[in-house]
């Protein structure tokens, strides 16, 4: 479906991919062990589709980025954290429905 | 609202309970709409509190035990399959004054209502409590949790704190000892309500100490948690413990806000039902699942009682033909 449009970010892709992008980018880390990352992720593959253009979504599964994870002081799956231009400027821990997700997002596009 | 169509059974909610009720009523070619509800990181989300849990090991039918949040796909994927419509949305207001009865969804409760039903099925289901100190909400993610299997992860050979002496506040500590150097079990009496097995597991278990009578009174940290501060309940002292995580296990509420003043509720906020039954006070209305049991609050009780409304709605709605 989705699936084209949304990013997949390792540690070693992470930065570059990032400061590349001209739109904000919405940072999902996940990993599969986790229930609610499950749910998140409908969501999120909903808010690709519609808004795509405006922001891009990108999955970094923590098992995959052990440095990326602890350098931006993830503690708790999931978490959200918005980047612009490659920098972070907003952190949304724990899963959350559409409307507050992009109501918090509203604010970067 | 004239162009939107009655359903014949609207569910809300999707643990065992609502998607159990949907296997049923879908069979029946009731073609059930389930709002699922909205991703959240306490148990008042899609698939219900299974979805926070890692191995469930007493669900019958699966001997080597299943994990939580799979089982609830395949509960999902076989309503499915016969026709239920799952919808990730979280419904934001209901009138059940009259019929068909209304359900909104979104912010706009003002708005026409997004759904009609001739019957609606309550699986609304607990959500976990919490402690209710100073900045709790804000330092969730930052070092405080309620969902073990999701963040013990990130607490690697560190020392954290469990409050709770319940099965799931073991089943945590348990699950977290794979994960944190040490854990300090904070149990506010000087027993515990979990089962035996459980208890016996947790006492052999040599990464976990049990606070006897010691409650946490404050999260100490700026940005995150960095320590908390527990008072001895006999003598009522004060100390520091210098935990950097706390996972919070002391029981769950029944997540019954939609329904006050039109379903009837007992005192201690469990809707009310037909004893036996899932009928409530309203024609049409039928609760299953942990938002109506403040007893057994099981998986596999809430799904018999989800097929339990799905049966009564049924002959309820071929009845009013």
């Amino acid at each position: 479906m989705a699936d084209a449009d949304i990013l997949t970010l390792t540690d070693d892709n992470f930065e570059m991919s990032l400061g590349m992008e001209e739109t904000p980018v919405l940072v999902d880390f996940w990993a599969d062990w986790c229930g609610p990352c499950k749910g998140l992720a409908v969501v999120l593959e909903e808010i690709a589709e519609e808004q795509a253009g405006n922001i891009k979504i990108a999955k970094v599964n923590v098992d995959d980025a052990p440095s990326t994870t602890i350098q931006h002081e993830v503690l708790s799956l999931p978490t959200m954290i918005v980047f612009k231009h490659g920098e972070p400027v907003a952190k949304i821990p724990g899963a959350q429905g559409k409307d507050t997700i992009l109501e918090i997002l509203s604010e970067f596009m | 609202m004239a162009d939107t169509p009655v359903r014949e059974v609207v569910i809300i909610g999707s643990g065992p309970a609502g998607l159990t009720a949907a296997i049923y009523t879908a069979r029946a070619g009731l073609e059930p709409l389930v709002l699922e509800g909205e991703p959240s990181s306490t148990s008042d989300q899609p698939g219900g509190q299974l979805m926070l849990t890692t191995e469930v090991e007493n669900y019958p039918g699966f001997p080597e035990g299943v994990m939580g949040p799979e089982l609830m796909m395949h509960f999902k994927a076989q309503a499915e399959r016969f026709g239920a419509e799952v919808k990730t949305v979280k419904a934001s207001k209901v009138d059940l004054s009259e019929r068909p009865f209304k359900v909104w969804v979104g912010k706009d409760v003002d708005a026409e209502p997004t759904y009609l039903a001739k019957s609606v099925i309550v699986s609304t289901g607990a959500q976990s409590l919490m402690l209710g100190l100073d900045r709790e909400v804000e330092l969730i993610g930052h070092g405080l949790s309620t969902c073990a299997t999701c963040d013990g992860f990130f607490f690697r050979d560190q020392e954290i704190a469990v409050v709770g002496g319940g099965d799931s506040a073991l089943e945590e500590a348990m699950f977290l000892s794979r994960f944190a150097s040490k854990i300090y079990l904070l149990v506010r009496r000087d027993e515990l309500r979990a089962s035996k097995i459980m208890q016996d597991r947790a006492m052999a278990n040599e990464k976990i100490e049990i606070m006897w009578n010691t409650s946490l009174v404050e999260y100490v940290g700026d940005t995150k948690i960095e320590k908390v501060k527990i008072q001895n309940n006999v003598d009522e002292s004060i100390s520091d413990l210098d935990v950097t995580g706390v996972f919070i296990a002391i029981g769950h509420k029944p997540s019954t806000a939609l329904f006050e003043g039109q379903l009837d509720m007992k005192d201690n906020g469990y809707l009310k039902t037909v004893p036996g039954r899932t009928a409530t006070n309203i024609e049409g209305v039928f609760a299953s699942g942990d938002v109506q049991d403040d007893y057994y609050r099981q998986a596999i009780t809430a799904a018999g009682s989800g097929c339990q409304a799905a049966l009564e709605a049924e002959r309820w709605l071929e009845e009013q033909e």
